[in-house]
């Protein structure tokens, strides 16, 4: 990658016009970590950290937010792919559908899952009715509710990378033969990998923050569903020393993982 | 009618004469915002046109949360002028903060609720009582164990002798009604009041008088309230006939 050099190599001088607001919105998303840190009791720290609750929260989610990118890269590259490629009509609605749970309050997401999906709901009384399977209180239900938030950010990240992609290649490919599919396969998708890792990255970032979705359609339960968001609101309720223990623990994972894995995935060639 | 809560606001800079003297002469005027608990939600709506209409220039502000939410907002200092909370002990954290000067006044009792079970209007699961959150064949909702609900809901197990298997922890009781009224869940431990609200659409079973811990609704007007003549007015209003009465019409019951 090239990271604010030029052609000759030298490294650029960002113009003040450029780093001052630069400056300013990088305070503005770090202050308010600053001040968890801050308020953070680090006397008790360990022993808030001690709670075994604290990590099945933990865990679940971070098994379920990698769950949920997973669902959303298999359905939402091939989404990305109709969108920008495919001949589907009214695609301008089709791609403000797509953005529908960006802009929906997550709560409200989780109500309408639940309309859908609830025992009484439009698709789960029969799911209940036929095979006897409920999907509220499940940990799949965390799982739906945080891929119907985290999928649109995967999708609109793929659908621009392969809008941008130089299609000569792919014309190439067909004209020597290659089917669809193994040009998507062999030239497509090699070309947007990066974007697909960036999304996914997005996606699982969206993932492991979502609450309200969450404690809607999946319910609250320490083991199964609550994963650490809830576990955080929860505890706010009595204890804000180990709120901010808690969610100090999900951002050190959660940056770990990914700054870990943003070095393997985007920057790769 | 207005019962003093002991061990509060007794620090509190509550009855300076100054400050009596304007709430007895001065009009109110303006802006007053009160933060209610989540359960006051009906009642307060109407009880606050009500203060409109009979004060005219007067606007209230109603924001409604868990009552623990709202404690932990003004002890950040949100700008607010009244509190009314849930329970006692949520009132009592407020009037201890910074040594005692959140409160401008000793909070006062206006309300008292209850637990009921809520069911939906069928009655899927066929509950009756207390004994059937036992059950780990039903579906069943309460509220956390940390918000005023779930500890009245754990108080009024521990009565029963009934050790509860609820499927989720409602973050407050609006959440559990919820699951109610949708039919995720065959019952839910919920206030009277919230049954009442919900109309039609979900049913309430009584608990037996010796299970059910009646809880307190305190209100105080706060110590940094922008607007403390209104503020007291308001509450003045919460303990009056026409305050009362809206009260009772949400099923709370009134000391």
């Amino acid at each position: 990658m090239t990271r604010f050099t030029v052609a000759h190599g030298r490294v650029t001088r960002p113009p003040l016009a450029l780093a001052t607001p630069a400056l300013l919105g990088l305070a503005f998303l770090v202050v308010p970590l600053v001040g968890l840190l801050l308020r953070a009791p680090w006397g008790s720290f360990l022993a808030e950290l001690r709670a075994p609750a604290v990590w099945a929260a933990l865990r679940l989610s971070l098994v379920c937010a990698t769950l949920a990118t997973g669902l959303s890269l298999v359905v939402g590259v091939p989404l990305a792919w109709l969108l920008a490629r495919a001949a589907v009509p009214g695609k301008a609605l089709v791609r403000a559908l797509v953005t529908v749970p960006l802009v929906l309050p997550p709560v409200v997401g989780g109500v309408a899952l639940l309309l859908v999906l609830g025992r009484r709901g439009l698709v789960g009384q029969w799911l209940d009715q036929w095979f006897g399977i409920s999907l509220p209180f499940t940990t799949s239900a965390v799982v739906l509710a945080e891929t119907f938030v985290a999928m649109p950010f995967l999708v609109l990240s793929v659908e621009g990378a392969l809008r941008a992609v130089d299609r000569r290649y792919e014309e190439a490919a067909a004209t020597l033969g290659a089917s669809a599919w193994t040009t998507f396969r062999r030239v497509t998708f090699p070309m947007v990998a990066p974007s697909v890792g960036a999304g996914a990255l997005l996606a699982w970032a969206r993932a492991i923050g979502e609450f309200g979705a969450t404690i809607t359609f999946a319910g609250n339960f320490p083991g199964t569903t609550q994963t650490m968001p809830l576990a955080v609101y929860i505890a706010l309720e009595t204890n804000p020393d180990a709120a901010i223990v808690l969610s100090l623990l999900l951002l050190a994972v959660s940056v770990a993982v990914l700054v870990g894995l943003r070095d393997r995935w985007m920057l790769a060639p | 009618m207005t019962l003093v809560l002991a061990g509060c606001g007794s620090a509190s800079p509550a009855d300076a004469p100054s400050n009596r003297a304007d709430g007895s002469t001065a009009r109110p005027n303006g802006t007053v915002t009160v933060l209610a608990a989540a359960s006051l939600t009906e009642a307060f709506d109407k009880i606050a046109r009500d203060f409109e209409r009979s004060h005219p220039g007067t606007t209230v502000r109603l924001s409604f949360g868990g009552s623990s939410a709202l404690a932990t907002q003004v002890i950040n200092g949100a700008p607010a002028d009244v509190l009314a909370t849930a329970d006692l002990a949520t009132m009592r954290r407020v009037a201890e903060a910074d040594g005692g000067t959140r409160l401008a006044q000793q909070p006062t009792i206006f309300a008292t609720n209850r637990l009921q079970i809520a069911v939906p209007p069928d009655n899927p699961g066929r509950v009756a009582g207390l004994a059937h959150f036992a059950r780990p064949e039903l579906r069943l909702a309460v509220c956390a164990p940390q918000v005023p609900c779930g500890r009245a809901a754990a108080e009024a197990f521990r009565r029963a002798g009934v050790i509860p298997r609820p499927d989720t922890y409602g973050p407050d009781v609006k959440a559990v009604l919820t699951l109610v009224r949708t039919g995720e869940v065959d019952a839910g431990l919920v206030y009277l009041t919230d049954v009442c609200a919900a109309g039609d659409a979900v049913r309430g079973l009584d608990l037996p008088e010796a299970t059910s811990p009646v809880h307190d609704y305190p209100i105080a007007v706060l110590a940094d309230a922008p607007n403390p003549t209104a503020a007291r007015a308001f509450v003045d209003h919460v303990h009056s006939a026409a305050g009362r009465q809206r009260l009772t019409e949400a099923c709370f019951e009134v000391p």
